[in-house]
């Protein structure tokens, strides 16, 4: 793939129209997380740590194979760790890629407030611009899956970009190129359907995981990272995964009919008060007659 | 300072003027607006892409948002100080029912159709209490915005309950707001002043609040 995959199609806090906007590459990036061959080596989360040159930070032991409680700003990239009991009573350890997920329709850029700190490029990766971040963590409210992260030192926010500085270069994410069981794959969104949707019959067919389906949530228009899971039902055993994931309701009516309403009311009231003194004008303090008292 | 002892102050007052404001309710009254306008305009900047100029003029953006919730808490502190001062004169009574009745009149200037009104009247005390109810709303909703990743992710709707409850209670204050800055500096001259100076011509103080006139400059003692 070549730079031009960086074209930006949606702009955070905007006024007026996108360059980008309406455009569709004939193929979508996509990264494919097959939780069912995830051994939870954690190869992914050095290389990402790596890759963004961050230093390697401390890890919080909680008597679980997780890193650490949840994602940091300087860590875009953990693996959840949790022991799950099924239904027949077989006990397994569910491994999970966390990271943003690249909506289609990413809350966190609807949030946001500032012109241009959350792009989405023309190949669906949403990407935050931390030299316009104004620190307000709208995104961290919009986002439904909980992945933007603050640093409290520099008040800017950052998370996963999948690696859109080595996709618009044509290399792969970083993640990708280190997992060693190929559980992870990396290429056209539809492409990567194709393949979580014979993993997942493979699956179905030949084991005993007979639910296993893909997990690209419609509520947020698909998402750019996809996953096979052994119980498509059942998402949320998997640290948290939201069953149907969506801009919360809230911040929809917040961006949306209450902006509208608000400036329209706004400027009706600016409107009406000139009106008022053009039809009545000023209250003069002259004493019609005297009232005695 | 109570009411009674604010005509008094015959240093600062010309002939043929009494006191209205005293310089503490001065002083707090512009401390209020600096500090309300401040976070009016930056708020209006998040608020609204077309006007997210106003926080680069303010600054930047980042700026923007670092000072807005800090000088929200100024302004607390202002609504508080101004509840001390103003409590008592801004309690609504029966005779403020009375003139409520006549808004009409009073919104088409037939000020003769109007019942006298003591030192605010019905309008001021409603604008002053939508105010101060409207502080308290932005002080909860905007402490829960200024540190959203201490809300568990498990009520993460607290969070977007927050942005909406400040977003509302911003647009009610700013409807009041705006009301408030055409009567003071257009619709009823002479007030402006009043805020400014501090003091008001006896016909504008029987003229627009007779019942204060009387109680506290209708005595043959005063001007
Ligand atoms: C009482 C203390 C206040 C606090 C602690 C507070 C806090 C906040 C915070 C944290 C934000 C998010 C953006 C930012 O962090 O700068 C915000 C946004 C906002 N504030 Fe305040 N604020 C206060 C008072 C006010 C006042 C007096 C107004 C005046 C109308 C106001 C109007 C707004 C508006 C319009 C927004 C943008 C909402 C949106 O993005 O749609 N706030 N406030
Ligand atoms: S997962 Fe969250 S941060 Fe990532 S694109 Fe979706 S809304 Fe934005
Ligand atoms: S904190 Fe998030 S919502 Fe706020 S400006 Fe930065 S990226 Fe946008």
């Amino acid at each position: 793939m070549s730079n031009g995959t960086l074209q930006i199609k949606a702009i955070s806090g905007h006024a007026g129209p996108v360059p980008g906007r309406d455009t569709s590459r004939d193929y979508d990036v996509c990264k494919l997380i097959d939780v069912t061959t995830c051994i939870g080596c954690k190869a992914c989360e050095v290389a990402c740590v790596e890759w963004n040159g961050y230093p390697f930070r401390e890890t919080v032991f909680d008597n679980t194979y997780q890193t650490m409680p949840d994602l940091e700003w300087n860590y875009y990239n953990l693996i959840r760790f949790n022991e799950h009991i099924a239904e027949d009573g077989t006990f397994s350890w569910l491994m999970r890629k966390d990271q943003c997920m690249h909506c289609a329709d990413p809350g966190c850029l609807r949030a946001c407030p500032a012109d241009g700190a959350i792009v989405q490029y023309s190949n669906g990766i949403v990407d935050f611009q931390q030299e316009h971040c104004i620190g307000c963590e709208y995104c961290v409210t919009g986002c439904p899956f909980n992945i933007p992260k603050f640093n409290k030192e520099t008040k800017k926010v950052h998370k996963c970009t999948l690696c859109s500085d080595r996709v618009g270069a044509g290399l792969e994410p970083a993640c990708i190129k280190a997992c060693p069981t190929g559980c992870l794959h990396f290429g056209s969104k539809d492409d990567m359907k194709d393949l979580a949707a014979k993993r997942a019959s493979q699956l179905r067919e030949h084991t005993a995981y007979k639910n296993a389906g893909i997990y690209d949530p419609p509520g947020v228009g698909g998402t750019h990272v996809i996953y096979v899971l052994h119980d498509i039902n059942n998402p949320e055993a998997y640290g948290g995964l939201p069953k149907d994931p969506r801009v919360p309701l809230l911040v929809r009516v917040w961006k949306r009919p209450l902006k509208w309403l608000g400036n329209l009311a706004m400027t009706a009231g600016v409107l009406g008060v000139v009106a008022h003194y053009i039809r009545y004008g000023p209250k003069e303090a002259v004493e019609k007659k005297e009232t005695p008292k | 300072m109570s009411s009674e002892a604010m005509p008094l102050s015959p240093a600062s007052v010309p002939a043929g003027e009494i006191q209205r404001y005293t310089f503490q309710e001065r002083l707090c009254h512009w401390f209020s607006a600096l500090t309300y306008v401040y976070c009016l305009l930056t708020g209006l900047a998040f608020y609204t892409p077309y006007l997210f100029w106003i926080a680069v003029l303010l600054g930047s953006g980042a700026t923007s948002r670092f000072w807005h919730p800090i000088v929200g808490l100024g302004f607390l502190v202002s609504i508080l100080w101004m509840h001390s001062l103003w409590r008592r004169d801004m309690t609504i009574s029966g005779k403020d029912k009375q003139w409520l009745d006549q808004v009409n009149n009073y919104a088409t200037n037939r000020d003769n159709l109007v019942p006298p009104q003591d030192r605010f009247n019905a309008g001021q005390k409603l604008f002053y209490w939508v105010m101060f109810w409207g502080t308290i709303l932005l002080l909860i909703s905007g402490l829960l915005m200024w540190f959203p990743e201490y809300i568990s992710f498990r009520v993460a709707w607290i969070r977007s309950l927050a942005v909406l409850t400040h977003e509302c209670a911003a647009l009610i204050t700013i409807g009041a707001f705006i009301i408030h800055v055409y009567m003071g500096l257009f619709l009823v001259p002479g007030s402006g002043r009043a805020m400014v100076r501090g003091h008001v011509p006896a016909a504008w103080a029987r003229v627009h609040h007779r019942l204060w006139y009387d109680r506290v400059a209708g005595k043959p003692s005063s001007t």
